[in-house]
C-alpha cells in the first residue's frame, strides 16, 4: 500500500504545531523546549522526504542529510548554554529565566 | 578554474578562522587574545579586499553566487565585524572575559554571513544562516561567570532556534511545492503562478528572516539578549548579523520570490509598521542605553524594510544606503557605550552618562552626533538615510506607509534627544573613566563618516545602485 503525500504532510505540520506549543505553553522545563525545536527540525525533515520521494527528486534527502548535522551542532550548543546557566541560577525552570524584562 | 578566485574570501575566513584556533590552543603564552584579535582583523581586512578582486561567479553549480550585490553587503559585513573586534579587546580584558575564542567565533560568524549573503539555493541559505547563528549563539553567553549573559545565551538560543526551525520548515514547503531550491529556478517557476503550499511556505522563510533581522513582530528576543550580553558581543550584534539578514531578506524577496510581490508585500508593509511603532513607543520608557538602542535597531529595521516594499531597483537602492549608514551609527554608538565607565566598572544606564560634556566633550560630542544621525536630524547621515527611504516609498505611492514612518521618525527623535540632554544638561557625579584608545578610534571613524557623509553622498549612492541593479538582474 502507498501511503499518499497528504499523510505526511499532515503529521509533519502536527509535528511542528506541537513543536511551537511546546515552546511557548511549556511552563516547567527549558529541556522541553530544546526537545521541542528538534521536532520542529523533524517535521520540516518529514516533509523534505516525503516531497522527495514524490518528485523524485534527491535534492531533499541531501538537505534532510544538512539539517540532522546541524540539528546535532545545535542541540549540543543548546546544552551548553544551558549548563552554564544553571551553574550561574542553579535552576532551568522556564519561570526563572526572567531577570530581564521590559 | 577563474569561479574558484570568488570562493577565496569565504576558504580564507575559514581556514584562517582554523589555523587561529589551533594557535590559541597550542600556544603556551599566558595572554593570546590580543594577538590572536590582531590576526582576525587582518584575515577580516584581507578578506574584505579578496571579494572586491574576484570576479562574478556562479559557483559549485549554482549554490553560491557573487556579484557586486553580495560584494557590498560583505564589505558592510566585514566593516561591522573588524569594528566590533576592535572594540572587543580592551572591553573583553577589563570585564576578565578575555578568551581568544571569541575573535575564532566572530570569523566563523562572519563566514556564516559571507555564504548566507551569497546564497543562490535554499540549501546554502540554511547553511549559511546556521553557521552564523550557532556562532552568535556562544557569543551571546560568552561571560559565563554572569547570570545575565548567560540567560541572554540561553534567550537568544531558544528563539534563535525556532527562527531557523520556521525557516527550514518554510523552506521544505517552498521545496514540495515548487519542486527545486535553486533560486533561479524557483523564480521561474513562480513566475507562472504559486499554489497554496508556496504562499504558506514564503510567509514561514519570511518569518524566520523577520526573526533574525528582530522586526516587529519578532522582536522580543532582542532586547534581552542585547541588554545581556557582554557589550563587545552586543555592538557585535546590532552591525554584522543585522547587515547580513537584511541583505538575505533583500536577495530573497526581490530574488526567487520576485514574481510573489501580490503575496508577499502585505506582510513586508505590516512588518515595516509595527518595528517602526515598536521602535518608537516602546524604547520612550527605558532607562538603559543598550536595551534603548535595542529598541532603536528594531525601528531602524522598519526603515529599512520601507524600501523592499516598493519592489523596485530604486528601493531595494534606498535599503541598502539606509542599511550602510545604520551600520556605522550603530557600531559608533555601541563604541560609546563600552566607553561608558565609571570608577573602572562598566555602567549602562542612561542617567550615568549625567555630566559627561564637561568632562570629556569630545566623548559626549561624537555620542551626540550618533543620536542626533539616528533621530535623523539633519545635516546628518542619518537624515538622508530616512529621506531617501520615505522618498521612494512616497514616489512609488505608499503615502500612509510614509506618514507613518515619519511620525515614528518624529516621536524617536524624543528619547534620542534625551540622551544629549542627559549628556549636555544634567549635572552629574564627576568620575568617568579615559576612553580606551580602540574605543575612541572606532568613535571617530564612526562620527567622521557620518558628518563627511552629508559632503560626499555621492560614492555610497552609486554603489548601492549599483548592487540593487546587480540584484534585480
Amino acid at each position: 500500500m502507498i501511503v499518499p503525500l497528504s499523510h505526511y504532510l499532515v503529521v509533519s505540520a502536527m509535528l511542528l504545531v506541537i513543536g511551537i506549543f511546546g515552546i511557548f505553553m511549556n511552563r516547567k522545563n527549558v529541556i522541553i523546549i530544546m526537545m521541542s525545536i528538534e521536532l520542529i527540525l523533524l517535521a520540516a525533515n518529514l516533509n523534505f522526504v516525503a516531497f522527495s520521494g514524490v518528485l523524485h527528486d534527491m535534492v531533499g534527502q541531501v538537505f534532510t542529510m544538512f539539517v540532522l548535522t546541524v540539528a546535532a551542532a545545535e542541540s549540543a550548543i543548546g546544552l551548553a548554554i544551558l549548563v552554564i546557566y544553571f551553574r550561574n541560577r542553579g535552576s532551568i525552570e522556564v519561570e526563572d529565566v526572567t531577570l530581564m524584562k521590559g | 578554474m577563474t569561479d574558484f578566485y570568488s570562493l577565496l574570501p569565504a576558504l580564507f575566513l575559514g581556514v584562517g578562522g582554523m589555523v587561529l584556533l589551533l594557535g590559541g590552543v597550542l600556544t603556551k603564552a599566558s595572554d593570546t587574545t590580543p594577538g590572536i584579535t590582531f590576526g582576525a582583523i587582518v584575515l577580516l581586512a584581507v578578506a574584505a579586499v579578496l571579494c572586491w578582486v574576484a570576479p562574478d561567479a556562479l559557483l559549485f553549480g549554482g549554490l553560491l553566487k557573487t556579484s557586486l550585490f553580495t560584494r557590498y553587503a560583505d564589505s558592510l559585513v566585514y566593516l561591522a565585524a573588524i569594528a566590533a573586534l576592535i572594540l572587543s579587546v580592551d572591553y573583553n580584558k577589563r570585564e576578565r572575559i578575555a578568551r581568544f575564542e571569541y575573535p575564532v567565533l566572530v570569523l566563523f560568524a562572519v563566514l556564516g554571513m559571507i555564504v548566507m549573503i551569497s546564497a543562490a539555493d535554499m540549501m546554502s541559505l540554511y547553511i549559511g544562516f546556521e553557521l552564523q547563528s550557532l556562532a552568535l549563539y556562544i557569543c551571546a553567553a560568552m561571560a559565563r561567570d554572569s547570570v545575565r549573559s548567560t540567560e541572554a545565551g540561553l534567550k537568544y538560543f531558544v528563539l534563535g532556534a525556532l527562527a531557523s526551525g520556521l525557516l527550514l520548515y518554510g523552506i521544505s514547503l517552498v521545496y514540495g511545492f515548487a519542486g527545486t531550491t535553486n533560486f533561479a529556478a524557483l523564480g521561474e517557476v513562480f513566475r507562472a503562478g504559486a499554489r497554496p503550499g508556496t504562499i504558506v511556505g514564503v510567509v514561514f522563510v519570511l518569518t524566520g528572516l523577520a526573526f533574525k533581522i528582530s522586526a516587529a513582530p519578532f522582536h522580543m528576543w532582542a532586547p534581552d539578549v542585547y541588554e545581556g550580553s557582554p557589550s563587545s558581543v552586543t555592538a557585535l550584534f546590532a552591525t554584522a548579523p543585522k547587515a547580513a539578514a537584511l541583505a538575505l531578506f533583500l536577495s530573497v524577496m526581490a530574488g526567487p520570490f520576485a514574481h510573489l510581490t501580490g503575496q508577499w508585500e502585505m506582510l513586508i508593509q505590516i512588518v515595516a509598521v509595527l518595528s517602526m511603532a515598536i521602535g518608537a513607543l516602546a524604547a520612550i520608557g527605558q532607562s538603559n542605553i543598550k536595551r534603548l538602542l535595542a529598541y532603536s535597531s528594531i525601528g531602524h529595521m522598519g526603515y529599512a524594510l520601507m524600501g523592499l516594499v516598493t519592489g523596485t531597483a530604486g528601493g531595494i537602492q534606498a535599503s541598502l544606503v539606509y542599511i550602510a549608514i545604520y551600520v556605522v551609527m550603530s557600531f559608533g554608538a555601541f563604541a560609546c557605550v563600552i566607553a561608558m565607565r565609571r570608577n573602572g566598572q562598566a555602567v549602562e544606564q542612561i542617567s550615568d552618562l549625567a555630566g559627561l560634556a564637561g568632562e570629556h566633550p569630545a566623548f559626549a560630542f561624537a555620542f551626540a552626533v550618533f543620536m542626533w544621525s539616528m533621530a535623523g536630524i539633519p545635516p546628518l547621515a542619518g537624515f538622508f538615510a530616512k529621506l531617501y527611504v520615505f522618498y521612494t516609498a512616497f514616489n512609488a505611492g505608499y503615502d500612509t506607509l510614509t506618514i507613518i514612518g515619519i511620525i515614528a521618525s518624529i516621536v524617536s527623535a524624543f528619547y534620542y534627544l534625551r540622551v544629549i540632554k542627559v549628556m549636555y544638561f544634567d549635572k552629574g557625579q564627576p568620575g568617568f573613566d579615559k576612553t580606551s584608545a580602540g574605543a575612541g578610534f572606532v568613535m571617530a571613524v564612526g562620527a567622521f563618516a557620518t558628518i563627511v557623509f552629508v559632503v560626499i553622498p555621492g560614492p555610497l549612492m552609486a554603489l548601492a545602485g549599483e548592487a540593487a541593479k546587480a540584484l534585480m538582474g
